[in-house]
């Protein structure tokens, strides 16, 4: 097989990208399907603020505002911010620590059909009798209870799009592992990677509750089984334990990349090391590590006594810590830096702020005592908004204008990029902090309307304005993206100048085989070590030789479509005939391609030295 | 080492099954997959022990009423010994003895299926006898659940390595599919470290605790 990209026609576009295994490629995948979801769940936001625009309106029924706010939240968290720090771990990772591809390239193209075939199960939802309405905790106490097949399809899909998860977990982990270039020590590897790295090992121990959570639940409403039904011996508070013990590893497993990549911005904008990098690693991993002790913080008046109520508590407070050493850490990068102000930049900058905002309410609510109070009021809305649109929402649209020429070869534009920061930044703060305060005056959450005259009226137009404000940044940003897409102005290895690690040292996009000879990694932020020795470019590592790369696939594709038609029929098969016939269908399918798999002999192919060198006299475009 | 070269008793290595980048990846991942698979059924022991002895009604049969010692120590000696066997073939395996492999592997499968037959056994036993069924209450969902998840993966285990015999069993051993035999026995070993918690958890402290 040649090395030369091949001019092919639309459909060999779209046959190329159904069958990749190139984490690049994938990693666009993962952006494309996860921003269409961050605008569907954008959409759904949309509604929830001009149903509360007004006391008394009634722009949705009271059930469909049910819908949109569980839509909005599992939209948001399983389908638009995992895939997108997803996108940015797979275009990058493989690149920071000197990687040809990921560890098991079949498997990530599994993970993203998985992602993305669960994604589709679940909004499928709203055409087929409607959505889950039980909240995107989907408490069993409600959602046992829930009339037709709205929390089917959130138990059925989440499940779908879990094992996709992770087994993207697996990869990362082992792609960190034995993937490193010569030379990549761990104590070398960009916080990025660190983050990931951690992130992944979060993800390997949260989602198995997570999966059982689910199937308990799948058994429960679909298969007559008796977990959650009390007057059968049930217990619902098993849920919110296995829930809790997945959900708040998961809020880590979605701030860590985003520190991960503000590490990133900070030291290169600042043109400087990242000040006290082991203390930094050692935040990130203790992160990890006290994330999974603190589940039952979302469980405080549950009634599980004032014991567990105390040590959750504490243990809660004890992440501000690291979180602390994190914050001050950025700080201290920038001082004395050169730092320039460009748009990934002032995401970081307008991160800090609002970071250290969710980080103190979150010590709030962590107060066992105080969060009787706070618990079910707009005060929790308006916390873990800041923490994870002020946190994560604001890397992943940093992360996108920093990477952007990485992953397509062209820059976003720089004015356009600073007018989404300003309308979506203003629109943010707009939009949640004023909603501490009707939290605090008693606004409770999820309720689809409230009475004029309480004193939330004017504040909740306040919110629902800052809400316009954001979707005009994200249109703003839309615009840009389609706009510098179209003038396609290429660049060249390192558009931002000042670049620090390896994925600056190869061309943007890079070459579908990332590095032609391994890098020498001599020290932490590799390629900027060079750069101060006066070199071009990374020494190589190993002489010219020919690559081992693995052959494309349909087969992730089969298996992700398998599940999703099993699931159809899982949901029906009560009160349909063809449900089971459906269901058996569906397993053959996965389980059959699965087979496939693994007697199929697929040992890749290799990319001769003679057409790398070939590669190179054209200027290493690939 | 190239995966896809002939293999003789001379140049074969002594950890065949991490000798390639891909092997080393697929026995570090596998490992990793069995950290995961640990937290799944860490959940469901918590799930049983929660819902245990939890029925609707004073009459339904309760874990001490249900579970039979004499069965559960075939159940666990079929099971254990199949983990040695498994163990025989890995050793094969790594000396290059291809047949003894097979013959292991093949013991490693009737024993097995052995432990899936009296499971089947147990569980018909216990829907006819006591009407402790799925759907009966709480404690039978959870049982069954628990049990029956560790059932399914004795299942797959042994389509796993019933694929991997017959799809190699012209072909000899090769670097590609030493590690292939090797992750599949250490699956096997996996649900047997989970036996030995059920055997604990559900059936000895069933009786006694």
């Amino acid at each position: 097989m040649s090395t030369i990209a091949q001019k092919k026609g639309f459909g060999g576009t779209i046959w190329d990208f159904l069958t990749t295994v190139d984490h690049k490629k994938i990693a666009i995948l993962y952006l494309i399907a996860g921003g269409f979801f961050f605008v569907v769940g954008g959409l759904e936001a949309v509604f929830i603020r001009v149903q509360l625009a007004v006391p008394n309106n009634d722009f949705v029924s009271a059930g469909a505002f049910n819908q949109i706010i569980t839509m909005h939240g599992t939209t948001m968290i399983f389908l638009a911010a995992m895939p997108l720090l997803f996108a940015f771990m797979n275009a990058v990772m493989p690149l920071q620590i000197g990687a040809r591809d990921v560890a098991f390239p079949f498997v990530n193209a599994l993970g993203f059909w998985l992602f993305f075939f669960g994604g589709i199960f679940l909004n499928l939802s709203w055409f087929l009798g409607g959505a889950p309405d039980a909240g995107w905790t989907s408490y069993a106490s409600l959602a046992i209870h829930s009339k037709g097949h709205g929390v089917d399809f959130y138990v059925l899909g989440l499940q779908i799009a879990g094992l996709g998860t992770l087994i993207g977990g697996i990869n990362f982990l082992v792609t960190i592992i034995n993937m490193r270039a010569p030379g990549m020590t761990y104590m070398r590897m960009p916080l990025f990677t660190w983050s990931t790295f951690v992130a992944s090992a979060m993800i390997l121990f949260a989602f198995p509750p997570l999966t059982v959570g689910l199937t308990l639940m799948m058994f429960d409403r679909l298969f007559g089984a008796n977990f959650f039904e009390v007057a059968m011996g049930g217990n619902t508070v098993i849920w919110e334990h296995l829930f809790w013990i997945f959900g708040h590893p998961e809020v880590y497993i979605l701030i860590l990349p985003a520190f991960g990549i503000f590490s990133e911005i900070f030291a290169i904008f600042s043109r400087k090391r990242l000040f006290g990098y082991s203390s930094m690693v050692f935040a990130t991993v203790l992160i990890g590590f006290l994330g999974f002790m603190v589940w039952a913080h979302h469980m405080f008046t549950t009634g599980l006594g004032p014991v567990a109520n105390a040590i959750f508590a504490v243990a809660t407070m004890a992440i501000g810590v690291p979180t602390g050493i994190k914050i001050f850490n950025w700080l201290f990068t920038m001082w004395g830096g050169s730092v320039k102000f460009t748009t990934p930049m002032y995401y970081a900058f307008g991160f800090i702020p609002s970071f250290v905002c969710g980080g103190v309410t979150g010590i709030m609510v962590a107060t066992a005592a105080a969060d009787y109070q706070y618990h079910d009021t707009y005060f929790v809305v308006a916390h873990f908004h800041y923490v994870i649109v002020g946190g994560v929402v604001l890397a992943i649209l940093a992360a996108t204008h920093l990477w952007w020429p990485k992953m397509f070869g062209t820059m976003l534009n720089e004015t356009l990029g600073k007018i989404t920061f300003w309308f979506f930044f203003i629109g943010f703060h707009l939009t949640f902090f004023i909603q501490h305060f009707l939290g605090l005056w008693g606004m409770p959450r999820r309720v689809f309307t409230y009475l004029p005259g309480q004193g939330f009226d004017f504040s909740n137009l306040i919110s629902s304005v800052g809400a316009a404000f954001m979707s005009i940044g994200v249109l703003v940003l839309l615009y840009n993206i389609i706009m510098t897409s179209v003038k396609n102005v290429k660049v060249g290895n390192d558009p931002w100048g000042d670049g620090r690690t390896l994925e600056w040292s190869i061309p943007s996009p890079p070459p579908f085989y990332n590095f032609k000879q391994l890098p020498l990694v001599r020290g932490l932020d590799a390629f900027w070590l060079e750069k101060m020795a006066g070199k071009k470019g990374m020494t190589p590592a190993e002489p010219l030789g020919d690559i081992h790369m693995p052959n494309a696939s349909f087969i992730p594709f089969m298996i992700s479509l398998g599940l999703f038609i099993a699931a159809f029929g899982a949901m029906y098969h009560k009160n349909h005939a063809w449900g089971l016939p459906v269901i058996i269908l569906g397993l053959l399918v996965t389980f059959g391609s699965m087979f496939l798999r693994s007697v199929k002999d697929d040992h890749g192919f290799h990319i001769h030295k003679e057409d790398l060198v070939e590669d190179n006299e054209k200027g290493a475009k690939a | 080492m190239q995966a896809e070269e002939k293999m003789t008793y001379e140049k074969w290595p002594a950890a065949p099954e991490k000798s390639t980048l891909e092997a080393k990846n697929k026995f570090l991942g596998f490992w990793l997959f069995l950290g995961g698979e640990t937290t799944l059924f860490a959940s469901l022991f918590a799930t049983y022990l929660a819902l245990k002895d939890k029925v609707p009604s004073a009459d339904a049969a309760l874990a001490k009423d249900l579970f039979d010692l004499p069965l559960t120590f075939v159940a666990t000696m079929l099971l254990l010994t199949s983990s040695l066997t498994s163990v025989y073939a890995m050793y094969h395996m790594k000396n290059f003895a291809f047949k003894k492999m097979m013959v292991w592997l093949g013991l490693t499968v009737l024993l097995g299926l052995g432990f899936l037959g009296t499971e089947v056994y147990e569980f018909s036993h216990y829907v006819h006898t006591y009407k402790h069924t799925f759907t009966s209450s709480a404690f039978g969902s959870a049982f069954y659940t628990l049990v029956g998840f560790h059932g399914a993966h004795v299942a797959f285990g042994l389509c796993w390595i019933l694929s991997l015999m017959i799809r190699n069993s012209k072909r000899g051993l090769s670097l590609y599919n030493a590690p292939k035999f090797y992750v599949a026995s250490l699956y096997w070993h996996f649900i047997d470290v989970v036996w030995v918690f059920i055997f604990t958890v559900v059936y000895l402290m069933g009786m006694v605790g």
